[in-house]
């Protein structure tokens, strides 16, 4: 297992060059696994009900961290949020660009920290990248430091009282307790949630980073408890599960790279030049300025 | 993209910078800029304002062209008492106008951040990191 670890082959920029980051994202299990991974994430996010129906999370301005190729992005929109997606590698961002997500993306390595005012998010979500964070760098800083700047500079741009969800990869129970550390010496609370961690196939692993705890008289903030465990939270979950689920009534298929390439093939066919550059926006009504 | 609600959050990251000096970064050399159609939502506009740097977000708007926004700054301790015209032109300001492709540039440093294909290049150089 760890021999086929990408994090220990190379940095992620490097690792999701553009052959790597097609190949990826063109993956049609992987995708539906990063997709239900995201949908956890946002549940695990627990974010404030909206106005108009408390079973609906209110539209929030989330941090996508490690965005990719976009995937996650596009479940944030189409849930209604507006998002901020980083990621180091250039390549995975093309294909981001391919998608046409709606989200603002940036070329940004979070090792280096994360250059956001205070309080700029309601939350933040990550999928499939806080391991990169231990691992092969470029740089010549520790992977101490580069955790230690990533959590200090998310927990200052994260609202009082919210969270940050990672799903990840950890290595073994050393490396988990490593991450703790430095997100706790940056002030966060929290802890892991293990969904099916009887199953092989099934076990998924979600850090649930807490910025504070909420105002004076609201819920405290607890690490709920994974999915597939016998215990008195699992009922209530699932309950809650299956109502977020409605929230767009049924959950769009994400756009797949098949998708764009016969899109580019319909363009390419209409004599549009340049088809990856411009057509981004193509699916919006827009008028250029200059 | 880079449009004006997440510029208005954003803020230099090199280790020589600090708030509120490395803020707004400036739009300089805009060379492509994409107008794109939004949902309006009233709800999330509202309980935005209290975010945002007013003063900053007009200038730059005005960078970009847009002098909508009037000087004086909505009372985001009374979002319901804003009326719904102003919202539909922060609306429009904050996630309507899009920078593809351009600079920004930090006040404090002057790093300049390129933007190429709506994304910008916030990678820093070894000595900015900091330690
Ligand atoms: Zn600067």
């Amino acid at each position: 297992m760890s021999g086929n670890r990408p994090e220990h082959i190379a940095p992620p920029e490097v690792f999701y060059n553009a052959t790597e980051a097609h190949k990826y994202s063109n993956n049609s299990r992987i995708q539906n696994i990063q997709a239900e991974m995201t949908y956890r994430c946002l549940e695990l996010l627990d974010l404030p009900p909206s106005d108009e129906d408390e079973d609906i999370a209110r539209p929030s301005y989330l941090l996508d961290i490690g965005a990719g190729s976009g995937l996650s992005g596009e479940i944030l929109t189409e849930e209604g949020h507006e998002w901020v997606g980083m990621d180091v590698s250039g390549g995975m961002l093309e294909v981001a660009l391919e998608r046409e997500v709606e989200g603002d993306l940036f070329l940004a390595d979070i090792g280096q920290g994360i250059p956001f005012r205070a309080g700029a998010f309601d939350g933040a979500i990550s999928v499939s990248v806080l391991q990169w964070l231990c691992n092969a760098d470029s740089t010549s800083h520790s992977p101490a430091q580069r955790l230690l700047r990533f959590f200090t500079d998310l927990f200052g741009c994260l609202s009082k009282g919210s969270r940050a969800v990672f799903q990840f990869y950890p290595e073994s129970d050393e490396q988990v307790t490593f991450i703790m550390n430095y997100a706790t010496k940056a002030g966060f609370g929290g802890g892991l949630c293990v969904d099916y961690p009887n199953s092989s196939k099934k076990k998924k692993f979600y850090l649930i980073l807490f910025a504070g705890q909420p105002a004076v008289g609201a819920k405290p903030q607890v690490v709920p408890q994974g999915l597939g465990v016998e215990g008195s939270d699992r009922v209530a979950y699932e309950k809650k599960r299956e109502r977020t689920k409605t929230r767009s009534g049924k959950r769009k298929n994400v756009k797949d790279v098949d998708w764009i390439l016969k899109k580019k093939e319909l363009y390419r066919a209409r004599g549009k030049a340049d088809v990856p550059r411009d057509s981004k926006y193509t699916a919006r009504s827009r008028k250029a300025r200059f | 993209m880079v449009r004006l609600i997440t510029q208005n959050l954003l803020s230099c990251p090199s280790k020589v910078c600090a708030y509120p000096t490395n803020f707004p970064l400036s739009f300089r050399n805009v060379e492509r800029l994409e107008m794109v159609e939004a949902e309006f939502n009233p709800g999330f506009v509202r309980g935005f304002l209290r975010k945002l740097e007013w003063d900053a977000l007009r200038k730059s708007a005005g960078e970009l062209g847009n002098t909508d926004l009037p000087e004086q700054a909505p009372d985001y301790t009374k979002p319901d008492e804003v009326s719904e015209e102003l919202l539909r032109t922060i609306h429009h300001v904050l996630l309507e106008i899009v920078v593809q492709d351009g600079q920004m540039v930090c006040p404090q440093c002057e790093h300049v951040f390129q933007i190429k294909d709506s994304i910008p290049n916030m990678l820093l150089a070894e000595h900015e990191i900091r330690k």
